[in-house]
């Protein structure tokens, strides 16, 4: 019991954090509370300022529209937060489709699906074409375009205000993720998954590897949602330094050799 | 080696065409689905919106107007709801806007998709803006005469006792009823100009299916063009601000018409 | 010159209404017309609401109403309606239908009175409704009983009911709603005319000038009669004129060329001002002939008190005492220094209320004294009391009533004055009711087509059954009253009961029974078609009564009201289309109709209730010798006359009063009944367990017609006449009296009334009967030594002074407030708050008020607020804006909503002739919630 704890620490405060976060906002529709009213998309804080969605805000500009200064200033706060702290964090941490990703994923697990992998012809950058894409079109068509179809939006909007048709989307993100590709949506579709990779790039906030430690089980890189960014396992000691890495901690839960850690500083040794 | 090189190259050609076919035909769905997403023409505003085209675009979706609206008249549009998904919309038939002379809904929108300019006017007094519900537009109330019974005769005038402007935004109009001979006709008729839009006519209509209802006032104004201005209004004259006449010279559709052969015009 | 389309029809809307219509019946008019290719049956009837009385057409589809029309042979309306009669169709299909009697009950199925309502059979609610009535009949005799009837009981319900309740059980505590509605027009009609109900009719607005509307938002409330005064004005807009006399602005405005709002209660003055104008200023406007000829002038005594209980009352809270004390004594105010000047009283005086027990009491005066008494109302004075808006200008305010007075005044023409509950419900109703014949009569400007004060009434039947059955507590049919041997004898007679029967003592009225049952006088009541512990004044009060006294209320509802919540005994009740019925509208319009469907569940019609119930009781349980309070010698015993008229003492109240032989002559089927069923006569497909807990198969005779047959021949010969019950079958209602088969549309106009003809005093006559022979005196009191006057064929004109209400705002509580209706709802609710369109359209009472009144209490549109008054407290939205504006200082709250329950709040002051309730006027706070 205790070994099942700590080996999922991490996933067990990212959940009550992502929890906790959907419940300020529910209370702050629902029972008045002022600590988080509003959703991801602009939200505002113990009353008194707000937080925006630096990715909305870039469509928003480009569809033609000047946000308003506490917006803009939201916006600025969030992308500084993550650009300089938490890398990102938001998706694993905060976004609420995670959890939807994350139950896809253990579901299909647990059906076994792991190896039967249809070849699926796309690659990772994908999310790049797609973020640049929702940019174009937003400018295009004069409306925030992603913003528009966001799962993400409908999920965590819905929770708060009233889903609709939204767990069509949300369904087909799950269905996805589970029958059609691992972590398809996080890690191959999501543009604004792809918007906090690339301002990854400074944020003081990383895992950290030990080489000494590893003995090359490979268990963190079976469970890591992004692959790729763990490249330097058992290869050399460091920071996981791709922005796509989300800071989920899971690789830590599983690694049982003290090789992987949190760091907040990448001059830390 | 190189036998193995060129179809690399001819592969990642092919590969890189496929990429941006993909792409632009995703776009292009993607891009066909939000034109058609965004252009919600009949949908109702929550007062002091901007024009519906910024509106959609200011909109940061984030409910503080929906959460500020005492009586839950104002949603945030769900998929499904067939409106810009996000963005705050009512519907009057099921809860119409209770017009609250301090206005909770405007103040409160961080994106200036809600002017509370919009919403304001200026006091005689003492020249402040003060908040004033009645100035907002929502929308415009229009009425089915073939299906509101008042027109028939009977004595209803619901919409008008319903109305927040009774006697300015609704007003009855009395009218000999012939066929019985000793009966009044009391029918409604709503004053564009000042009907706020709020829908609670279109909440109270006993009809089936209201027989007033508010539809935005993109579809329900004309326009009139700035080249003819009231003479009797002078504020009429500030439709002439609008009015800016491109010089368009060009003889060249006179010199055809003129240098057509004269012997067009004469009999043979 | 031609003549044009519209002046054709006016003229020949103008020849109609001057010719008496006959029983002629256009062919495609045919009621009962049956379309071949259809699958639903057209058959007239009458609206279920107000007193307008539209006629209707109801479709029938496989035993279901499923849709009305308006009747376009229906003079009244034409074929129109207003939004209540648009939803006749669905009214009785609401979903919480009670559809089973229902009784408290304890566990082990027991009645108890803190039991929860179960269903039970309709055997046992009979068995529960004997028991009581006996043991209260036992332990306080035939006063321990009370009914609360009603002004919307068919006429057939109404008669039954005061039958049942006068002739069987010997009581007089029967009354009805109709009490709350039209009690103050009926004193004024009785003592004025001697006969109740209007001269005029309808027709009237097509032929008037003016329309003068006091106290009355005929817009809302009499809305199809709003839209002939609106075509009325429409058709001359410059001659017609229309004024608004009302405490607040409302819709009736609209309309209007002139509105006058004044204080509540400041009527009295205003309508003394338009006497004291003509008597000081424009005698040339006086009709003298008219006056000399037909009138005579009276007055009465002023220290009636306010219809309230006296304050040694133990019942009454602190609060409440403030204002009671009142009712013994009370100082008299700056204005009313100068209005009872003639009576030597001064500011600061003490008035003790002396004459409560004879607030009736009036006697004739000369013109001079009546002149006299008019003096203080000056223009200035009336204007000073009377000005209802703080922010309108006095000169304004002067300037409308000069011009009203002109109205009046103006020779040649023609003015009606309406007026509804703002004169009736009024601590001085009765008075107020007087004043406006008083000015009529002066001008001669009564009883002749076009002009004539005009009483509306409320309710669809408070004219048909409550006025003209009388089910009041003092009254028998044809405006007879128990108080007087000769009309108990000729009841006896028709009733074929032995001499001595019916109880000479006045019953408990209806805030009587209320105050009565709390004070254990009263242990069985039973509510008909009445929400009397909703609709009734100072209700925590009664209600409490009803649940903390040892006492058993019986409610017959369709719907689950109030009264039904506090009774112990429910029965669900057949609605109008349910049952073969007949209303009386305001302009004494009789209309029947036939029972088009079968009743829901196993609700049945209020005549089959009581039929059961009289079965229950045999003669000699009831008839003998009966002790009554207040009655000396108490009620003989009648058995052994009884007996000599072949009675037996074990017949049943059934055998004797509802199928005795003159019953079971009118047969069934009968030829007016063809095609129709008749749920009491034959029973109906549902065959329902009756009273025996036997299946019901009917009584086999035509029991509608019988008691129409027989109720009708009180008024024959006695200017009451009605038509046979077949005719009323064939046409489209008439105005009664109905002499040699033709209506009368302005009574006491020989031109148009035979009874006034016959008569022969010339071009009018005021042939009531009642209160004809009355003592002489001074304005100070009668004379005992002058001999009593006989104004056979007169009218009084009567001298009311001004008086302040018992209850005025103060500094703790600020507001006046009234109650009363909006257009979309009727009474209390009941049927309209289950029409989910017009519960949609109207889902809740509101609190009007002026929107600077609300900004200085901190309020705004929306807010929650308590309005509160020495009696009690209830929570409404504030409405700032919308269909009711009142000035400064009034709010106003309609009462058909039981969530928001302004009767709890309301003073039950009433009238002290008419025993109405004043619920236009008491003082309250407003604050946030």
């Amino acid at each position: 019991m205790n070994k099942a704890l700590k080996n999922n620490k991490f996933l067990i405060l990212r959940r009550i954090i992502q929890i906790s976060i959907l419940l300020l906002f529910v209370g702050g529709n629902y029972w008045g509370w002022n600590i988080l009213r509003g959703d991801l998309s602009t939200a505002k804080v113990l009353d008194t300022f707000y937080l925006s969605d630096p990715y909305f805000v870039i469509q928003t500009f480009a569809s033609g529209f000047v946000v308003a200064a506490d917006v803009l200033v939201g916006a600025l706060i969030i992308l500084l937060f993550y650009a300089l702290i938490g890398g990102r964090a938001f998706c694993s941490w905060v976004c609420p489709m995670n959890i939807i990703t994350d139950s896809a994923n253990r579901l299909r697990k647990m059906l076994k699906m792991y190896r039967e992998d249809v070849k699926v012809p796309i690659n990772r950058n994908l999310r790049y074409w797609i973020l640049g894409l929702s940019i174009v079109l937003s400018a295009l068509f004069g409306v925030a375009a992603f913003e528009a179809v966001s799962p993400i939006s409908m999920l965590h909007r819905g929770i708060i205000f009233g889903m609709g048709f939204g767990w069509a989307a949300i369904l087909l993100v799950f269905f996805f993720d589970l029958f059609v590709l691992q972590n398809g949506w996080c890690g191959y579709v999501c543009p604004l998954g792809a918007f906090y990779s690339l301002t990854n790039k400074i944020s003081i906030f990383k895992i950290k590897h030990t080489v000494e430690n590893c003995t090359e089980c490979n268990k963190c890189l079976i469970v890591c949602p992004e692959k790729p960014v763990l490249a330097i396992i058992g290869k050399k000691s460091g920071q996981i330094t791709k922005g796509e890495c989300t800071n989920c901690g899971r690789c830590i839960d599983v690694c049982e050799d003290h090789a992987l850690k949190f760091s907040f500083n990448k001059y830390n040794k | 080696m190189k036998e193995d090189k060129m179809p690399s190259r001819r592969e990642t050609i092919r590969k890189l065409l496929q990429g941006a076919g993909f792409l632009g035909l995703g776009g292009l769905t993607w891009g066909a689905y939000v034109d058609e997403a965004k252009s919600a023409e009949l949908i109702l505003r929550p007062p002091g919106a901007i024009s519906e085209e910024d509106f959609v675009k200011a909109c940061v979706k984030c409910g503080e107007c929906v959460i500020a609206c005492p009586y839950d008249t104002l949603k945030l549009a769900e998929p499904g709801d067939r409106k810009p998904v996000g963005t705050p919309f009512f519907e009057p038939r099921k809860i119409a806007c209770e017009m609250c002379p301090d206005i909770p809904c405007v103040p409160v929108c961080p994106s200036g998709a809600l002017d509370v300019n919009l919403v304001s006017s200026v006091k005689e007094k003492n020249k402040e803006t003060m908040l004033d519900i009645n100035t907002a537009k929502m929308g415009i109330a229009v009425i089915d005469t073939s299906t509101c019974i008042a027109y028939w005769g009977i004595q209803c005038d619901i919409c008008y006792r319903a109305c927040p402007l009774m006697d300015e935004a609704i007003e009855l109009k009395y009218e000999r009823n012939e066929r019985t001979g000793k009966h009044a006709f009391l029918k409604p008729v709503v004053n564009n100009e000042v009907c706020t839009g709020c829908g609670l006519c279109e909440h109270a209509c006993v009809t089936e299916k209201s027989a007033i209802k508010v539809l935005p006032l993109s579809i329900i104004l004309g326009k009139v063009g700035s080249h003819y201005i009231k003479g009797w209004d002078e504020d009429d004259e500030k439709r002439m601000e609008e009015n800016d006449v491109e010089e368009d010279e060009n003889m060249d559709k006179a010199l055809d018409y003129l240098n057509s052969d004269w012997k067009d015009i004469v009999d043979e | 010159m031609g003549i044009s389309r519209r002046d054709f029809i006016k003229q020949s809307a103008v020849a109609t209404a001057a010719t008496a219509i006959g029983l002629s019946i256009p062919k495609e008019m045919n009621a009962a017309k049956e379309k071949a290719e259809s699958d639903w049956r057209w058959d007239k009837s009458v609206c279920r609401f107000c007193g307008t009385g539209c006629g209707i057409m109801v479709a029938t589809k496989n035993d279901k109403i499923v849709a009305v029309k308006g009747d376009p042979a229906a003079p009244v309306n034409r074929g129109l309606n207003c939004i209540k009669g648009y939803f006749n169709a669905k009214i009785m299909y609401g979903e919480d239908r009670l559809t089973k009697p229902l009784l408290r009950v304890n566990e082990a199925g027991e009645f108890a009175k803190n039991g929860k309502f179960k269903p039970v059979s309709w055997k046992r609610a009979f068995d529960e409704m004997e028991k009581h009535i006996k043991s209260s009949l036992k332990e306080l005799g035939p006063t321990g009983i009370g009914i609360f009837g009603s002004g919307q009981y068919t006429i057939q319900e109404g008669y039954a009911a005061v039958k049942l309740v006068k002739a069987g059980f010997r009581s007089n505590n029967i009354d009805p709603n109709a009490r709350h509605c039209m009690a103050s027009a009926v004193v004024g009609f009785i003592q004025t005319f001697g006969i109740d109900e209007p001269a005029g009719c309808y027709d009237d607005i097509e032929l008037t000038d003016t329309v003068i509307s006091w106290g009355a938002n005929m817009s809302e409330m009499h809305p199809i009669l709003w839209a002939r005064v609106s075509d009325r004005k429409l058709s001359n807009p410059d001659k017609v004129k229309v004024v608004n006399l009302t405490t607040f602005t409302n819709r009736t405005s609209d309309l209007a060329d002139t509105e006058i709002i004044f204080k509540p209660h400041t009527d009295l003055a205003i309508w003394n001002y338009l006497a004291r104008e003509i008597m000081y200023n424009h005698p040339e406007a006086i009709d003298e002939k008219f006056v000399n000829k037909y009138n005579v002038f009276a007055t009465g005594p002023v220290d009636t008190g306010y219809g309230m209980r006296m304050p040694d009352h133990a019942k009454f809270s602190e609060k409440e005492l403030e204002t009671v004390k009142k009712e013994a004594k009370k100082q008299i105010s700056e204005n009313e220094g100068v209005t009872l000047k003639y009576l030597d009283y001064k500011t600061g005086d003490t008035i003790e209320m002396k004459s409560r027990a004879s607030a009736m009491k009036h006697w004739i005066i000369s013109r001079e004294e009546f002149k006299k008494a008019l003096e203080p109302y000056t223009l200035d004075f009336v204007a000073k009391l009377a000005k209802g808006n703080p922010d309108e200008s006095i000169d304004d305010f002067k300037a409308k009533l000069k011009l009203l007075a002109d109205l009046y005044i103006e020779k040649g023409r023609k003015v009606v004055s309406f007026w509804t509950m703002g004169m009736n419900q009024h601590q001085r109703g009765s008075w107020v009711n007087e004043q406006s014949y008083m000015v009529h009569f002066l001008l001669g400007k009564q009883a002749k087509p076009g002009s004539g004060a005009f009483s509306l009434t409320g309710q669809p039947s408070a004219c048909g059954t409550a006025r003209e059955v009388g089910t009041f507590a003092h009254r028998l049919p044809a405006d007879l009253v128990v108080t007087n041997p000769k009309h108990r004898e000729i009841s006896e007679k028709i009733w074929k009961l032995p001499t001595g029967t019916l109880n000479p003592k006045v019953g408990s009225h209806v805030m009587k029974i209320h105050r009565d049952a709390e004070d254990g006088k009263i242990k069985f009541i039973w509510v008909q078609v009445n929400n009397p512990y909703q609709n009734t004044a100072n209700a925590n009060h009664w209600i409490k009564a009803a649940r903390e006294m040892d006492n058993f209320i019986v409610t017959s509802d369709p719907y689950p009201g109030i009264s039904a919540k506090v009774s112990d005994l429910i029965l669900p009740t057949a609605m109008i289309y349910e049952k073969w019925g007949s209303y009386g509208n305001a302009e004494r319009r009789t209309q029947h109709w036939k029972q088009q469907v079968t009743p829901i569940g196993d609700a049945m019609p209020d005549i089959w209730q009581m039929a059961e119930l009289a079965k229950r009781f045999k003669i000699r349980e009831v008839w003998g010798a009966q002790n009554i309070p207040g009655l000396e010698g108490g009620l003989p015993d009648v058995l052994s006359e009884a007996q000599a008229m072949g009675y037996s003492p074990n017949d049943t109240l059934y055998d004797v009063l509802f199928a005795n032989e003159e019953a079971k002559s009118y047969a069934w089927p009968d030829p007016i009944g063809e095609g129709f069923q008749n749920t009491e006569v034959e029973g109906d497909k549902r065959n329902v367990e009756g009273s025996d807990g036997q299946v019901w198969k009917g009584y086999n005779f035509f029991i509608h017609k019988y008691l129409w047959e027989e109720y009708r021949k009180f008024g024959l010969g006695h200017g009451h006449d009605l038509a046979d019950f077949d005719t009323y079958h064939k046409v489209r209602g008439l105005k009664w009296p109905v002499v040699d088969g033709k209506e009368t549309q302005w009574r006491f106009n020989s031109k148009y009334d035979p009874y006034a003809r016959k008569e022969g005093v010339g071009s009018f006559a005021f042939y009531g009967k009642a209160l004809k022979k009355m003592p002489q005196g001074s304005l100070k009191g009668p004379d005992k030594e002058k001999e009593k006057y006989d104004l056979t064929n007169k009218a009084k004109i009567f001298f009311r002074p001004y008086m302040d209400p018992v209850e005025m705002p103060d500094k703790n509580y600020p507001f006046w407030m009234s109650t009363g209706r909006v257009l979309e709802h009727w009474h209390s609710g009941t049927m309209t708050m289950r029409v989910p369109e017009l519960y949609r359209a109207v889902p809740e009472a509101l609190c009007y008020m002026n929107p600077k009144d609300a900004d200085k209490n901190g309020l705004k549109q929306g807010d929650t607020v308590w309005v509160e008054s020495r009696r009690g407290k209830v929570k409404a939205h504030v409405e700032t804006r919308g269909r009711n504006r009142p000035s400064k200082g009034l709010v106003f709250i309609p009462w058909f909503d039981e969530k928001v329950f302004v009767n709890k709040v309301a003073l039950d002051a009433t009238c002290p002739m008419s025993k109405q309730t004043d619920f236009k006027k008491c003082a309250v706070k407003v604050y946030k919630a």
